[in-house]
Formats: C-alpha cells, structure tokens, sequence
C-alpha cells in the first residue's frame, strides 16, 4: 500500500500525501489524504465518519509507522476501544504500545458555566502534549461539532477554531475532522469553512429498504481525485471503498480450456468448453435449465478435482442437490468432499456491496477454481440497474484477476429479445449461452445456442436440449419452414422423412423393375424382328436364285430357239439385249 | 436548571460550607487574562468565603498534562473540586454573578 501511495504520487502532483491504508480510498485520492493538513470527513449520524478516522490511524500506526492522536469528543476511551475491535482494530494494544493516544474529551453543557473571556488553550495544550508524548504525525479530532453545543460564545469558539486548524497545519500533523452533515450546508456549523484542503462526505442511503453507504471526495485542494460517489462498505476488517472506475483492464489470460459437463455443448464450443477465467452468461427464461447446466459445469469441475463455489440466490443448498437428484446428478459427495461449496443468501439480505463484500471474502477464503452466481439477476435487481452493472463489473474483475471462471445465470423474462434485457451485463462477458423455450404442438421444448464465445470457433446451430433422469442431453433441432422444430414436432418430422425415404426407395425400384420389363420387351421385340429379317433375308436369296434359275432357262430357250430358227450372227451375240427384252414382259 | 434542585444543593453546600472549599485555577502562562481571573476569584473567595477555601493556580505551560485530569478545554478554568459536586466555571471570571451561580454561592434565577 504504501508503495502504491508513492507510485501514485507523479512529479506533476507536488502535494505530498498521506497514504490512509483503507481499502480503495487510497486510489481515489490518487495516494492519501493531504499530508500536513486538515481533512474533514463530515456525513450523517452512523455513516462511518469515526470508524474512518479510526481505521486512518489504526494502519497509520500498524502500517505506515505514524503513530496518532484520537481526541474523542463523543465517545468515551473504553467506548471507543469496544467499537472499533469490531472492525478487528486492537486499539488497547496500540495505546499500551505508545502508538496511538487515545483522549476523551469530555464536554457537559450543564456542567460548564462561563463568564467573561476565554480561549481554548486547554485544548491545544492537551492536543500539543498528545502529539509530543508519542510524536503523533497523525490526528483525529472526533468531533469538533460538540464544541459547539458546549460552549456558548461562538465568536471565540469560531475564532479558536480558525486558530486550531493554523496551528494543526503549524503542527505538520495529518488530520482528519469528522463533522455531522448539515441541513443546507456540508457540516452543521460550517467547519469547512476553516478545513478547505479534502473534504470528504459520507452518505448512508436506503433505496428500496436496502442501505448502501456511499463515500465522495467533495473537493481536494492541489490534487486530482476521483469525484464519483463510491459505494462503500464496513466489513469486519475495516472498511473498503469499491472504486469501480480505477479497476484496471489488466488480467492474465490463460489459453487453457474447461469443459462444461456436457459433452455436446463443449463440440460446440470448438470442441474443448470455455476458456478458463472466461466470464459466462447463461440467460433463458424461467425453467429453462440454468441451474442444471450451471450443476453440470459445477460437478464436471469438481471431477477434475477443482474446487466450485456455487452462490444460490434463489435455492437452499439441499433444494439443489436435491433437484438435480431428479437428473442423475449426485453433488452431494462433491459437497461433502469439500469441492463443491454452496453460499445461499436472499438478495434482499442486505445491500449489494454487502453482498460484494461477502462473495469476495468467501472466494479469497475458498480458492475456488469455479464461481457460479445462480441467478445474478435477481442479486443486480436489488440495486439500481447502474449499481448493478458496477457490482457485477468488479466482481468479475475480481474473478478474472484470480483466474476463477465464472458462470453467471440470468433470468429474463418472455421469449422476445432477451438480448436487449441483458444488453448491460453481455459485454462483460466472454460466452454467452441463451437458453429459450419453444411452444407449440401443445408442448414446450427447450433450446440452446452459443451467442457468442470470445476468441473460439463455436457453432451457430440451434440446438435441443433434453433433460432426462440420466441427465441432459443436446440433439440437433430441425429448422423447417414452419420455424425450428423441437419435441415431438422434431420426432414427428424424423417420422416423416424416414417415410419419405423408404417411399421413395420404393418408387425406385418400382420404376427399375419397369424399366426392365421395357428393356426385356424391346429384346424380345428385337429378336423377333431379327428373325423376321432373317427370313427376308432367305426369301430374297431364293427369289434371287428363281430369278437365275429362270433367266438360265430363258437364255438356254433361246439359244435353243435361234438355233432353231437358224438366227444369224448378231443377234446371238446380242444376249444381253434379249435378255433384257426378255426380261421386260416378264 | 429548575431552581428547587438548585436551593436544595445551595442549603447542602451551606451545610458543606463549613468545610474547606478547593479551587484550581487552571490558566495558560502569566498572560492578563489569567491575571484577571485569578483576582476575580480571590476576590469573590474573600467575600464569600472568607478562611474557608483554597486556591491551586496550575499553568498548563508548566504542565500540560494536567489538563487532562479535569476536563480543561478553555483556559482561564476554575474547577471547584470540593465540595462536590464537582463545577467548572471557563472565562476570567469578570461577571461575578455567573460565577457565584457557577460555584453553588447563590442559586440562579
């Protein structure tokens, strides 16, 4: 911490600082309070203005080697003793120990009587010789305010205090002034007006009958600062401020993969699950299976001997395990191993930094390889939807910075567009699965996709996903015309094509046998026509042999006729002619 | 301050009276007004208490911490230890009748 302050102190800031240790405040005032001078830490009644000056000197003693001076004006020693050891703050010790000086100052009203003139060098003297006898760099005046009801004469009160704070800021003593918040102004009697260098204001808000406190640094002299209001939270190690702007985008990221639990969803997830230290989403409707896939990434976790920490907001552990009995999931040994650790809490238990501040220490205490938050929605809706994005923002940084992967369920509402409800919290995340119901056929059927799966190949299909007693399931959803097909609509649809092929299976072979009846007809045609021919063929040889046979005949008559009627010469080498001619008439 | 509480403690400091009464002055280096104070009181003391009382002056200069012990927040401070109860009375002391209320010398209206 104290080399954070000296970082955090740039050559441009000149002022020196006084590095307070409390938890996140130390980043909003960019190193500490004003080192040497006076801040006023004013706020309501019970909003933590004496628990932060404690604990400023408590870790100045402890941590910073400052020893301090605590002048109480409303609590006594032994009160103040009591009440900060709740915050784990042995102040007895410290005081034994010369490192904090503890001085009750003890104003009664009734029992102090004035008359004529006076200052308040009682005080100084008893602050001078509180400083001195421990060399105190630092101090609480705790709270000045009751000055004011005790002692008439405000002229020279005001004047003494003007005086005070000159002689503090003489003194070279870091102080802290705590002051009731006024109606119209920040203190009741205007103390800022002599404390100008930091003022801080404490708030204690109720918001929907949830109380959050919140912390703003209304002005620091000389020095940039945070001027948001921070949440703020009282814990049992003091009090933490939750800057949620200073959170650095710095995380390691590891290339390692986790699988799921089901082993359809890590194939569609590239094959291997989520990164480890991703961040998931896992939105649907109501009864759409979050929490049994949350278990199932849980117990598929715990297999691999890592530890899960499952935050139910909704469900007692035992109603869990109980109903994932019903899907063939036995977390109970898990549970008892020690792997699986169940925190359940209402949400409306207290405040969303309350709940903050439990889930850190519970993951800082449980090492937890795996966080779940089932559902964090119902945690975001006890807060405004701002204060909802920053809880889950830090917690998630918180997560990444451990390497924890977590799982977020969600809760929306309606099928339509649940993207746009959860548009606040998606770009936090890393994977993003929907879960979503689909009516029709008079049932419901669940399905799943992967929205989005940062830095892996993942699959754009719909996908059913079946919840039986041996657990679940995913099986590819049809998409028809009529929309994606889920349920008995999907069986049916199976039914439907398997008829179909087989129909159509048939067809073909009805039309091959036909095929080949023709084929088998035209070979039969074929023959009987080449038999046809091949008797056209032999009538033709025969007529062709009658018609030589007749010619010879013709010829031989003639000859035989010439030579009977004695012709001469030429007409018997003429033969061809005759034959011919002879030929004509026939 | 109701006066029937307050005449009852004047007639109990009467009875007490006969005692002797304890005054610490405490003031803050020799400065006008610690000297004004401390004639005021003597003053008040020897009409009123003539040979019963006794005057501490303590400088808190000399000894810071003595402060602590009775409370001082202001100085100059007169702190009537005896009788009791204990009174305390801030200022140089100069309107006399506030201080005999103060120190239960005479009961206030």
């Amino acid at each position: 911490m104290k080399k954070k302050g000296a970082k955090l102190r740039s050559p441009a800031a000149s002022l020196p600082k006084c590095p307070t240790g409390i938890q996140g405040l130390d980043e909003i005032t960019g190193g500490g309070l004003p080192r040497g001078r006076p801040t006023l830490v004013c706020g309501g009644a019970g909003c933590g203005k004496t628990l932060l000056a404690a604990e400023f000197l408590v870790r100045g003693a402890t941590q910073f080697g400052e020893p301090g001076v605590f002048m109480a004006f409303e609590e006594t020693e032994a009160e103040l003793k009591a009440n900060v050891a709740s915050l784990g703050f042995d102040l007895a010790s410290l005081v034994r120990r010369q490192k904090i000086v503890l001085d009750y100052v003890h104003v009664e009203p009734s029992e102090i009587h004035e008359s004529g003139d006076y200052d308040l060098e009682g005080l100084f003297v008893r602050l001078n010789h509180a400083i001195d006898s421990v060399g105190a760099k630092r101090v609480v005046l705790d709270t000045l305010e009751a000055l004011f009801a005790g002692l008439r004469n405000e002229a020279i009160l005001r004047a003494e205090l003007r005086r005070l704070f000159r002689w503090l800021k003489m003194k070279g003593v870091t102080a802290v002034i705590t002051a009731e918040r006024g109606r119209e102004q920040l203190t009741r009697h205007g103390l800022e007006e002599y404390v100008s260098d930091c003022v801080i204001l404490l708030d204690h808000r109720v918001n929907d009958q949830i109380a959050t406190r919140h912390l703003r640094v209304v002005k620091y002299r000389g020095a940039l600062h945070g001027t948001n209001e921070f949440p703020f939270l009282i814990g049992d190690t003091g009090i933490s401020v939750l800057p949620i702007t200073s959170l650095a985008l710095n995380h390691k990221v590891s290339t390692k993969r986790i699988a799921t639990g089901i082993r359809r969803l890590d194939a569609m997830l590239g094959g291997r699950g989520f990164f480890r230290g991703s961040s998931i989403l896992l939105t649907g409707t109501p009864g759409t299976g979050k929490t049994i896939i949350s278990a199932n990434f849980a117990q598929a976790a715990a297999r691999r001997g890592e530890r899960v920490l499952f935050f139910s907001f909704e469900e007692s552990p035992n109603q869990i395990i109980r109903n994932m009995h019903s899907i063939g999931l036995r977390l109970e040994p898990l549970v008892k191993s020690g792997l699986i650790r169940f925190h359940s809490a209402r949400p409306s238990l207290y405040g969303l930094e309350m709940h903050l501040a439990t889930m850190f220490k519970e993951i800082a205490a449980f090492q937890p390889a795996v966080v779940i938050m089932d559902p964090i929605t119902s945690l975001m809706d006890s807060g405004t939807p701002s204060e909802g994005k920053g809880m889950v923002t830090r917690l998630i940084d918180f997560l990444k910075a451990g390497q924890v992967t977590s799982l977020f369920t969600s809760l929306t509402q309606g099928d339509h567009a649940p993207q746009q409800s959860e548009g606040a919290m998606s770009s936090l995340m890393d994977s993003w699965l929907l879960l979503q119901d689909f009516e029709g056929n008079g049932e419901r059927n669940r399905v799943l996709y992967v929205l989005k799966a940062r830095g892996m190949a993942h699959s754009n299909q719909i996908r059913e996903f079946l919840i039986s007693s041996r657990g679940v399931d995913l099986v590819d959803a049809y998409i028809g015309p009529s929309g994606v097909l889920t349920g008995s609509a999907r069986a049916a649809q199976t039914a439907r094509e398997k008829a179909e092929a087989l129909a159509s299976q048939q067809e073909a072979a009805r039309r091959k046998r036909e095929l080949e009846r023709t084929r088998a007809a035209l070979e039969r045609q074929i023959g009987g026509l080449r038999s046809e021919h091949a008797a056209g063929a032999e009538e033709l040889r025969r007529v062709d042999e009658q018609v030589g046979t007749q010619t010879r005949l013709l010829t031989t008559g003639r000859t035989e006729l010439g030579r009977l009627r004695q012709a001469d010469a030429s007409v018997t080498n003429n033969t061809g002619d005759n034959h011919r001619n002879g030929k004509g008439p026939s | 301050m109701s006066p029937a509480p307050a005449s009852h403690r004047a007639s109990k400091s009467r009875r007490a009276a006969e005692k002797l009464w304890q005054l610490r002055l405490y003031v803050m280096d020799e400065t006008p007004k610690s000297q004004a104070a401390l004639s005021n009181l003597t003053r008040i003391c020897e009409s009123h208490l003539k040979g019963r009382y006794r005057i501490t002056v303590i400088d808190l200069l000399k000894h810071p911490q003595l402060a602590k012990g009775d409370q001082i927040l202001a100085t100059p401070t007169v702190v009537r230890r005896l009788p009791v109860p204990v009174r305390t009375i801030i200022g140089c002391l100069s309107d006399i009748d506030n201080v005999l209320v103060g120190l239960d010398l005479r009961a206030g209206d």
